[in-house]
């Protein structure tokens, strides 16, 4: 457990009065407020650090407990006292807190040795019921895996959830798992879960939402002949006519060949499929001498 | 009254502590939809943690109903940004693999 200096994460002196470190908090608070941050983690850090910070430096107690014992830390039985008296004065305090949408339980283990955590907070907005934190979780899946409906078992902070994942779930898809995320404060609800997809194709299929794109490789006889290929789609193999004449980079469509559409059971995008003919190579010399009588002809 | 899709106003804002004053102002700036069920103004469940976004902006950090809007226009834009990110990232690597 490292000493944490409140003074540098609100960007103000040992000196500085309760205004500075107000308006210091204020400043900050704006800025990486998880409100205004959707998403990023690093704000949320911060968040809680200046919340953690403006705890102890708003409260004139607190500040000159810190400023007396901060860096022995350690010695933190000795304020036990202190703590008791302190206890008694925050009630009825009311003096506005941020809350970012956090539980109480946000803190440092500084704080929480020093100012014994939730205890040690000034009340805001008291018997104000809010929503737990939402919890950001990433779910990492394969191509396959997301062909049909899936089921996993995810645990999040000691409790099981089964989830059902609906075929056809996009790369970064974030689906939302109500009342699964933290607890509320004071008596409120839960917040929710947000997994976000992330599909890793470990395919030879490109995907673009529900279509998807592959490419084949076909002789040059036929393709300039025609003739029959068999291709692999997602889902098994299909035998294909090819047009005499074919070109390089000829584009088909295999209608409901690609990937399920989300939520619409049943249903699913295309398949395309581009050519790519394969040119012969170590051309014996009776080939070449054909090649070249075709060559005469053109 | 149907209780599984709406909560009144009266209800959210004791739960949460907050005047009834805070939707009206809300609703005068297009932040909020309400609707008259069986006379009693309420809002979408749906909604609420959008409302509880939009309390936090304006209770934790002083920013006024015109601030609000302002910062919730710029918050969707933001996601939409995201979203159409993902959807670019997806398309890129189409070519990307090859």
């Amino acid at each position: 457990m490292a000493f944490i200096d409140y003074y540098k994460i609100l960007g103000v002196a040992k000196t500085a009065s309760e205004k500075d470190i107000k308006k210091a908090y204020r400043k900050l608070a704006r800025k990486y407020h998880p409100d205004v941050n959707p998403n990023d983690k690093e704000a949320e850090k911060k968040f809680k650090e200046i919340n953690e910070a403006h705890e102890v430096l708003s409260n004139p107690a607190n500040r000159k407990k810190y400023d007396e014992y901060g860096k022995d830390w350690q010695h933190a039985e000795q304020f036990e006292k202190a703590k008791q008296q302190r206890r008694q004065q925050h009630q009825g305090s009311s003096q506005r807190q941020y809350s970012g949408g956090f539980s109480e339980d946000d803190f440092s283990d500084f704080f929480e040795s020093m100012f014994g955590g939730s205890s040690g907070r000034q009340q805001s907005r008291q018997n104000v019921k809010f929503r737990g934190q939402d919890f950001n979780a990433e779910l990492q899946l394969t191509l396959n895996d997301v062909y049909t409906i899936h089921k996993r078992t995810l645990t999040v902070n000691d409790k099981n959830i089964r989830i059902t994942i609906p075929a056809g779930i996009e790369n970064g898809q974030v689906i939302k798992i109500k009342g699964h995320g933290g607890k509320g404060v004071n008596g409120g609800p839960s917040g929710d879960l947000y997994i976000k997809f992330l599909i890793n194709n470990n395919t030879k299929f490109r995907r673009d939402k529900d279509n998807l794109y592959t490419d084949v490789e076909i002789d040059l006889y036929t393709a300039i002949l025609g003739g029959e290929v068999t291709i692999n789609t997602f889902d098994g193999k299909v035998k294909l006519k090819v047009k005499s004449e074919t070109q390089n980079g000829t584009k088909v469509k295999l209608k409901g060949k690609g990937f399920p559409k989300y939520k619409k059971e049943g249903q699913f995008g295309d398949l395309f499929i581009t050519y790519q003919i394969k040119m012969p190579t170590n051309l014996s010399a009776k080939e070449k001498e054909l090649f070249k009588e075709l060559q005469k002809l053109r | 009254m149907d209780t599984d899709n709406y909560i009144t106003i009266e209800q959210f804002c004791s739960y949460y502590n907050v005047p009834t004053s805070f939707f009206d102002r809300l609703n005068e700036y297009e932040l909020v939809e309400i609707i008259e069920v069986e006379t009693t103004p309420c809002v979408f469940k749906e909604h609420i943690s959008d409302i509880e976004k939009l309390m936090r902006l304006h209770f934790d950090l002083n920013i006024n109903m015109e601030g609000l809007d302002v910062v919730n226009k710029l918050l969707k834009r933001v996601e939409n940004l995201q979203q159409e990110i993902t959807t670019l990232n997806n398309r890129l690597s189409l070519y990307e693999d090859n």
